[in-house]
């Protein structure tokens, strides 16, 4: 079986995130950027797919600016087989938006027709949880979001989901898109011989002009702007104080 | 303008908190029509009829709703979808699950995670695990939006909406449901209370989080917990605080041995009062903290139990 997993380029959860101050988007000229990390998660559940022998090849695909050619490479590093690379913007500022990725997801999927798709359940950056589900509705495959374990039985998988009310166990028919949450697996890191080796993996450039997809954002995004903040309190000695000022001063207990 | 609001419903059961607090949101943009879509529905109806800013009810009883699954759940809303303009569902897990397959079977973009509604097609949400609030315009003929409930007030329960039935749209069969593994707890819940206490990586076991809970007991509260303190196997998944997990605002939020991670921040620094109990005076959760008592929290807790009797 192949499988396809979809990684996006993200600022480093790391970093602090600095609104531009004349409310045009979020600064990223110079910010380091890395792998989404639920994407990692994605990527290494596929290699430990493939090293269980449930998976024959792993295909990366990246939607997004020429820049996601380092993305590919790290999950080339960790293990996948080859890259597909839709470069869709020119500004690491443009966001492709959720429906538009899966739309470019979609013909992939039709091309490579893989068994399985694996997805972060979310960027960091735009925070939308979307993607997956929207490609699971436009091929009509099953859904599985929030994964924290996934097992493969032939023509079906059995999740566990992080739900709100604790875990929800379901069976999804393949081909199925499973998204995946945190507690999935820990990803590995590349070693330097397989740093060198994905140098030489295959990664194919394409547009979405090759899948016939318009990526125009339905969304205006008319300003962006810093939470409000909040300011420090004060530091008390001990209990007792602390006591009183959330009885006397705060009123909350 | 007309709304159709995906009611909030586990095992049967209305979310009363979750449904209102998105109805609160969502009046504004029309009248508000509440489709309870479950094995079962009368009851959840029933519940939803009484919430205020409801003008109607939609049961649609079928045992393919009884289990929350997206495919079946998503299909039914697009078949009820011609007469609305708005699509919204609170944004539970539920609700992410499902209104993104719906906007993409619209062929729209689903606005996630709504904190302000702003005009009939411009909203607030929030990026960047908080960091910034971005306002956007939707072109779409539909708007598909969760809502994020922490920032809405709840309902008053003093309605009487009609309730009608509706045809259930089928089971295209893609996934069924095997288990659910929920635990019963007399605590109020997460997104609903008004006093939690949060454990992090520094209770250090799962045996030391029962002082924790202890403490939310005396307090009537909701426990929470840090990603650290869920990964090492401290709390269950539920009850995780943050980015990826719940987004709280109580009127009081005790963060016990938490650092103060950008992405745990994420999900409660909108509480009203903030106390951080640490024994590392730099530790980033101080600068949100309204109190902040820096201390050994095997001390501190106990003492702060019997300080409250
Ligand atoms: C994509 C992504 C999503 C994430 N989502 C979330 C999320 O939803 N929620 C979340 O919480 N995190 C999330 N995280 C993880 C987050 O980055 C932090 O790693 C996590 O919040 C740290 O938890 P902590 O504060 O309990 O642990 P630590 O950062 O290890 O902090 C432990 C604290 O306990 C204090 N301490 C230790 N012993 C004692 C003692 N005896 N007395 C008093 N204080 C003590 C220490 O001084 C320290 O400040 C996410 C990370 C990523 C990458």
């Amino acid at each position: 079986m192949k499988v396809l997993v979809p990684v996006k380029r993200v600022i480093d959860y790391n970093v602090k995130v600095r609104v531009k101050a004349d409310g045009g988007g979020v600064d990223l000229a110079n910010v380091k950027m890395s792998m989404n990390p639920f994407d990692e998660i994605a990527v290494e559940e596929a290699i430990r797919l493939k090293e269980a022998g449930v998976v024959s090849e792993i295909v990366a695909v990246s939607i997004g600016v020429k820049q996601n050619q380092e993305t590919l490479r790290t999950a080339l590093a960790m293990g996948a087989d080859r890259a597909i690379l839709v470069i869709a913007a020119e500004d690491v500022h443009t966001d492709i938006e959720p429906l538009a990725v899966a739309k470019l997801l979609k013909a992939i999927a039709e091309e490579e027709e893989p068994g399985l798709i694996l997805l972060g359940k979310q960027a960091i950056d735009n925070d939308m949880n979307a993607t997956g589900q929207m490609l699971s509705a436009l091929l009509g495959w099953s859904q599985a979001t929030f994964a924290s374990e996934l097992a493969v039985e032939g023509d079906s998988a059995t999740v566990t989901r992080e739900v709100d009310g604790g875990l929800q166990t379901i069976k999804v028919t393949m081909p199925a898109i499973v998204t995946v949450d945190l507690r999935l697996n820990e990803p590995r890191y590349a070693s330097l011989p397989n740093i060198m080796k994905a140098k030489r993996k295959p990664l194919d450039e394409k547009t979405p002009a090759d899948y016939g997809v318009d990526v125009a954002p339905r969304l205006t995004i008319t300003k962006t702007a810093e939470p409000s903040g909040r300011a420090a309190g004060v530091i008390v000695a001990d209990v007792a104080e602390l006591v009183a000022k959330l009885k006397d001063e705060a009123g909350v207990i | 303008m007309a709304v159709l609001l995906l009611a909030e419903i586990n095992g049967g059961e209305l979310s009363a908190d979750q449904t209102g607090k998105a109805v609160t949101a969502a009046k504004s943009l029309g009248d508000v029509t509440v489709l309870c879509a479950s094995a079962g529905c009368a009851d959840a109806a029933a519940a939803a009829a009484k919430l205020d800013g409801v003008a109607a009810v939609l049961c649609a009883d079928d045992a393919a709703y009884g289990n929350g699954l997206a495919e079946p759940i998503a299909d039914l809303i697009v078949s009820l979808a011609g007469d609305f303009d708005h699509i919204v569902a609170p944004a539970t897990s539920n609700g992410k699950n499902i209104l993104p397959r719906v906007a993409a079977l619209l062929d729209v973009m689903v606005i996630s995670d709504v904190t302000g509604i702003v005009s009939a097609d411009t909203f607030e949400r929030p990026i960047y695990a908080g960091n910034a609030v971005q306002t956007v315009q939707s072109a779409d003929a539909k708007k598909v939006i969760s809502i994020r409930t922490s920032g809405f007030d709840a309902a008053a329960e003093t309605g009487s909406a009609s309730v009608t039935s509706v045809d259930a749209a089928g089971d295209p069969g893609l996934s069924s449901w095997v288990e659910d593994k929920v635990q019963a707890s007399d605590r109020p819940e997460l997104t609903s209370a008004k006093v939690i206490v949060s454990g992090g990586r520094g209770v250090g076991s799962e045996e030391n989080f029962a002082i924790i809970e202890q403490l939310a007991d005396k307090l009537g509260a909701a426990v929470g917990a840090s990603r650290a303190a869920v990964d090492s196997g401290f709390a269950p998944n539920d009850w995780q605080v943050g980015q990826t997990g719940k987004v709280v605002a109580p009127e009081l939020y005790i963060a016990i041995g938490i650092s103060g991670a950008i992405q745990h921040l994420a999900g409660m620094k909108d509480s009203k009062v903030i106390v951080a109990i640490n024994k590392d005076e730099e530790a980033p959760i101080f600068q949100v903290a309204d109190y902040g008592l820096v201390a050994d929290l095997f001390d501190a807790v106990p003492a702060l139990n019997d300080a409250l009797g």
